[in-house]
């Protein structure tokens, strides 16, 4: 009985209807795959309502997005790009079997989330007190609002940031649950997988910000 | 158990992207990010172009993350097209929507 020292005394574990441990590693991850495509569906949709809302009243969208501080949506786009290369780098050492570096890597992950939602948070503080609010709760007088239909672009403007930051949170929580399990020394060379499925995830709330942050902030 | 060959079954072989390459599409998606930032400056300038230029980069953005951070190179061709597939009925659902928009007819109430 010998091992290698790439792989430790740590086995894939391969159930038996599948042919090898790559066909069960590509077919777990295959089921994320078609999750994400969900996920790209949810979102879109919301993404193509904007597109027609915004063809019928492109001033109103100009003036709501000019209400909105690109610094902020700046330094959140920062912020989630290093969490995403974080995430990246913590798969590739546990692969290597270097968890103690997952672990951390993982944890800034966590934190650059926690960052994230810190400025969301502020944000949000700040037009509540404006009187930004969504749809009919705009207060079109007190924030002297040049098109009295501005309440439906805060109306796309929550919707798509909250159900984003919704992303960002549950994402925090299945990280955190992949930071546990790798200190527990759950995940290896040959079995990664959970964490593989939290990375494409996290990715994808990443790639949605990436589109998220010039629609919303800076073209409008 | 004679040792892990390549050929044997139970154990995986996984593509280990090298910090290199995390290192450079890191840098390359914040250098993405301030060039954004630079052309939102000329907006006044580029006109109809702002919005163009500025999803044209965040799509740029979103193909480096879904090939390097995402590991869609070295994924297998079937899950690409699971992948892919959100994007084609995305893209299905806006061409009916932008064309019931664009081939509607104004009416106006004659009351």
């Amino acid at each position: 009985m010998s091992t290698d020292s790439t792989h430790g005394t740590h086995s894939a574990h391969v159930a038996h209807h599948f042919k090898d441990a790559s066909q069960q590693y590509e077919s777990g991850k295959e089921g994320i795959w078609l999750f994400m495509v969900t996920e790209i569906l949810m979102f879109g949709a919301i993404f193509v309502a904007y597109a027609i809302y915004h063809h019928a009243y492109p001033d109103m969208f100009a003036e709501g997005a000019k209400s909105l501080d690109w610094k902020m949506g700046f330094v959140n786009t920062l912020v989630l790009i290093f969490s995403s290369f974080t995430m990246a780098i913590s798969i590739s050492y546990i692969q290597k079997n270097e968890q103690k570096k997952a672990v951390i890597a993982l944890g800034t992950t966590v934190l650059c989330g926690a960052i994230f939602m810190v400025i969301k948070y502020f944000e949000y503080a700040h037009k509540f007190h404006l009187g930004l609010l969504p749809g009919k709760f705009l207060d079109v007088a007190g924030v002297g609002a040049e098109h009295a239909n501005l309440g439906l672009y805060f109306g796309f403007y929550y919707c798509m940031t909250g159900l984003h930051g919704l992303h960002v949170l549950i994402g925090m929580g299945l990280i955190t649950w992949c930071m546990i399990r790798t200190m527990r020394g759950d995940f290896h060379g040959q079995y990664w997988i959970p964490v593989e499925g939290v990375g494409l995830f996290w990715h994808i709330v990443d790639l949605i910000w990436i589109f998220l942050f010039p629609l919303l902030y800076l073209v409008g | 158990m004679a040792g892990h060959t390549s050929n044997d079954p139970n154990v995986l072989q996984p593509h280990i992207s090298p910090m290199s390459i995390y290192l450079k599409v890191a840098g390359a998606l914040f250098a993405l990010t301030f060039l954004t930032i630079i052309a939102h400056h000329f907006n006044a300038q580029l006109g109809a172009l702002a919005a163009p230029v500025a999803f044209v980069i965040a799509l740029v953005k979103a193909s480096l993350v879904m090939t390097w951070f995402m590991h869609l190179k070295y994924d297998t061709k079937v899950n690409r097209i699971v992948f892919a597939c959100g994007f084609i009925f995305l893209a299905i659902l806006f061409f009916f929507n932008a064309f019931d928009v664009a081939t509607r007819v104004f009416e106006s109430s004659p009351l």
